[in-house]
């Protein structure tokens, strides 16, 4: 998904709007300066365009901001307002902090907007620093035309207007009033980013005690009056449709229960509770036959069938990247490898099961209560399934319990359908929940990744690669990339940058049967651990140091050459080779780079075999994401992200066979437990080159570093994940 | 049956076998426990059962009768549930903080049992899944905890 950088919208001042006549807040929206000067001349007014507030600063000194993104662990609800905060001068903990609605003036992507690419500070950062900073201007002049003196003159400490000569002061809350009449001043500056005063601190977040004491709500957790509960049972593969209940009255009959309804690909029952509709639907003996599916799935579908697919996959092969002449100096080289790699299918396992509450209203609007990273392209979604105007649809996006790239709109991946299809059907409002066995039935999954390598490596270092990349990735299936224009089909094999003179990166497009979806870090999250494997299998075939090999890799990039310096100085200095460590278990350590979602990580892991299975002690993490908000934040996404990391390098795989997954809840499907969890050390460098992402950027690196230290160790080099197929006994 | 959840007793007129979990999320309304899994994998359903961390998804209803069941909710009424909340808000422990009303009420009931645990002590009892990876910070906040 692209990024925009570039600032789209501009402050505007909505305070007089009619919904809050009378509050006595200075409301500042946003609107793009062209559509606003059309409306104007249409209008023949100057009037800004009636749309919702953006930050409220409120009389009693507070302000209320709707974040265009979505919370779901990563820290946004925090890091927006101590950027707005900021320019505003107001403490960031005196904000409080809501979802915002679909449309404007959040869609600041440029008439949308998603929570997702690790995008959402570095994409919004100029427009929330120009939103504080002009009300932060109002205010002055706020007071200065109160005291009769010029604005120049004062100036502000957190939460008020200061005038340094008289000593006078004015809280914004009592200037709030005041402000509302101001226009809206043009290009105000920014503060110097060296007298920050929150920016670039550890502040804490402000949701972790409603988060350790139970009170913080998710979809699951809604409720509206007079709803029914909704479980559902779905088909086994999609491509079926239920033809019968043959036990329905049965069903009907049982505890509880309203009705039971067939739906697209799926059986629901309607009852009082959510535990009695489980019950009910789980009892139920569905007769399946052919239905409708944009992507059915093959009865005989496996994955190891598809693995053998994509690597026998001989088509077209897209060129993604080339330089200088890999074949050639392929075919005049002495030493080349080899090799083809490949990464399983995975559940995104956010432990939050999916759920939607729809409720259609006597004026004929839908509201919805639902997890999602996109709140306009769901609207758009449900209005064709509800067969109403999308502005007749409220979405109330919920905080999320993990996504981790779960609650994109993916077509037959998300419970709204179900939802309003139901609340039409009974009448009533209807909270669909998905059981952790439907989940896994209907997750659109991390596609299985496949890679073929070629390189050519000589005493100095490699002097070819070439690889083919087989597959399919989530943009090309759900925003229409074509293959050579889709990066995350490719992404952490293509976009690497050591100098590497001749090189040829190609996609060959095979479809994938399963409905995939993005997963933390994309293509990034199979692809690097691919190619910084295949760069340690070149560096062992020419007797290199895998650490000075990559050094030596890098000679033209200072940025980079910086990075993994600094991860083998927190590390304490690189260690090749096998060591014991002072509990006497043989340990060794390896390690890969990543150039994610605009960051860049350089990774050591340290890992030991036991009892036949690997066992990751240590993990550092060099970051360079050109310029921070919040180290503390930074730090906890990159534990986070290297939890996620280990998780899918050790254990997660998702198989399918005969068209469904193998399992279909966690006992199957273990995922990192607490005692496997390595310490961390995080090290942050900032670069001031431009802003990169957080939350994905410190998962890519994880995987290489560790199957690298296992090469070392145990001899044996791991192509295919995750470690715990493979016997280390 | 009846049902004492955090001393109050309750009259609940559910199935005998329905799990503890939906009778405390939809018969009482507390919402604080959460639904996970469903089987008992990840813990983030965690009750106390007189004082024992208990997995509530899989736990009848009518098995619990007679007993003091604590949820969430009551965490900050004993000194050693104020005092692990307090770590983990020190420690900035939670993320999408789905799971921590379990951790929270494993660590407490934990600390309660073993107010200076070993590692080994943290490792045996802090056994929930946390999807976000919080495991580094739930163990330094369960020490905090023990040290405060």
């Amino acid at each position: 998904m692209g990024i925009m950088q570039k600032l789209t919208r501009q402050p505007v001042n909505v305070s007089r709007r009619g919904f809050l006549t009378g509050t006595g807040a200075l409301v500042l929206a946003t609107a793009l300066p062209a559509r606003r000067s059309r409306a104007q001349e249409a209008a023949g007014e100057a009037e800004p365009p009636a749309v919702p507030a953006f930050l409220e600063l409120r009389s009693d000194g507070t302000a209320l901001f709707r974040s265009p993104f979505i919370e779901g662990g990563q820290g946004i609800f925090s890091a927006l307002p101590q950027i707005v905060g900021e320019e505003l001068d107001l403490h960031p903990e005196l904000f409080t902090v809501e979802s915002a609605p679909p449309g404007a003036p959040f869609d600041i992507m440029g008439g949308f907007r998603f929570t997702g690419g690790s995008s959402s500070v570095r994409s919004s950062y100029p427009l929330m620093r120009q939103l504080g900073a002009t009300a932060r201007a109002m205010l002055i002049e706020a007071a200065a035309q109160q005291w009769g003196v010029d604005a120049a003159d004062l100036t502000t400490e957190p939460g008020k207007v200061v005038n340094p000569e008289s000593g006078e002061s004015l809280g914004y809350g009592e200037l709030a009033g005041a402000a509302m009449d101001l226009p809206v001043p043009a290009d105000v500056p920014l503060r110097d980013p060296s007298t920050f005063r929150w920016i670039r601190q550890p502040l804490p977040r402000y949701d972790v005690h409603d988060k350790s004491t139970g009170r913080a709500n998710y979809a699951i957790d809604a409720s509206v009056e007079g709803m029914l509960l909704a479980a559902v049972q779905h088909a086994p593969r999609l491509g079926l449709a239920p033809v019968s209940v043959t036990n329905r009255a049965e069903i009907e009959g049982m505890r509880g229960v309203h009705s039971v309804h067939l739906l697209p690909g799926a059986v629901a029952v309607v009852a009082d509770k959510f535990w009695q509709a489980r019950k009910a639907v789980e009892a139920a003996e569905v007769e399946w036959g052919p239905g409708e599916a944009s992507w059915p799935m093959p009865e005989d579908f496996s994955s190891q069938g598809f693995r053998d697919t994509l690597a026998n996959a001989d088509g077209e092969v897209i060129e993604i990247e080339a330089q200088g002449d890999a074949a050639g100096t392929l075919a005049g080289a002495e030493t080349v490898l080899e090799a083809e790699y490949d990464a399983p299918f995975l559940v995104h396992g956010q432990l939050e099961p999916p759920s939607t509450i729809a409720r259609f209203n006597d004026d004929g609007t839908l509201d919805l209560w639902l997890p999602n990273q996109a709140p306009e392209m769901f609207q758009g979604a449900a209005a064709e399934v509800a067969g109403i105007a999308a502005e007749n649809i409220r979405i109330h996006s919920q905080i999320l319990g993990g996504f981790f790239g779960r609650h994109f709109l993916y077509e037959t991946a998300n419970p709204y359908p179900q939802a309003i299809l139901l609340a039409k059907a009974v009448g009533r409002p209807v909270k669909v929940q998905w059981t952790r066995e439907e989940e896994f039935l209907r997750d659109a999954v991390r596609p299985m990744g496949f890679a073929r390598f070629r390189g050519a490596v000589s005493a100095e270092g490699p002097t070819a690669l070439s690889v083919e990349v087989v597959g399919e990735g989530p943009t090309g299936r759900w925003y229409k990339a074509p293959a050579g224009q889709d990066p995350s089909a490719t992404e952490g094999i293509s976009g690497k940058t050591y100098a590497i003179a001749n090189r040829h990166i190609g996609q060959i497009y095979v479809p994938n049967p399963a409905v995939i979806g993005y997963w933390r870090a994309v293509g990034h999250s199979m692809h690097d651990f691919m190619y910084e494997s295949f760069l340690d299998e070149l560096a062992g075939a020419a007797d290199l140091d895998p650490f000075e090999m990559r050094r030596g890799l890098l000679s033209d990039s200072e940025r980079h050459r910086t990075l993994l310096e600094t991860v083998g100085t927190l590390s304490g200095g690189w260690k090749p080779g096998v060591y014991e460590a002072e509990d006497g278990s043989q340990r060794a350590r390896g390690v890969a780079m990543a150039s994610p979602f605009g960051s860049e990580v350089a990774v050591i892991a340290e890992v030991s075999i036991d009892g036949g299975e690997v066992a990751v002690h240590q993990v550092w993490v060099a970051i360079d994401p050109g310029q921070i908000v919040n180290p503390a934040t930074i730090e906890a996404q990159v534990q986070s992200a290297v939890a996620l990391g280990v998780s899918q390098t050790l254990m997660e795989e998702l198989v399918y066979e005969n068209g469904e997954p193998t399992a279909r809840n966690f006992d199957y499907y273990p995922f990192l437990r607490p005692d496997q969890m390595p310490q961390v050390h995080v090290e942050i460098v900032e670069s001031g080159a431009k802003m990169g992402g957080i939350g994905e950027p410190g998962l890519p690196a994880v995987g290489p570093a560790i199957v690298n230290a296992v090469a070392v160790l145990t001899g044996q080099r791991i192509r295919s994940l995750p470690l715990s197929k493979h016997d280390f006994g | 049956m009846q049902l004492t959840v955090n001393g109050t007793t309750r009259d609940v007129d559910v199935d005998a076998d329905t799990p503890l979990l939906w009778v405390i999320r939809e018969e009482l309304g507390l919402t604080g426990t959460k639904y996970g899994c469903g089987v008992a994998q990840c813990g983030a359903c965690t009750v106390l059962v007189d004082g024992i961390p208990t997995r509530s998804c899989v736990t009848p209803a009518d098995s619990v009768t007679g007993t003091e069941i604590s949820t969430i909710e009551a965490v900050r009424e004993t000194e050693v549930g104020k005092r692990v909340v307090e770590a983990w808000v020190e420690n900035q422990v939670p993320q999408c903080g789905y799971c921590q009303s379990g951790q929270v009420l494993t660590a407490a009931a934990l600390l309660t049992e073993t107010p200076q645990p070993s590692d080994d002590d943290i490792e045996g009892a802090m056994i929930n899944l946390c999807r976000c990876g919080t495991y580094n910070k739930i163990r330094a906040a369960v020490r905090g905890a023990a040290e405060g």
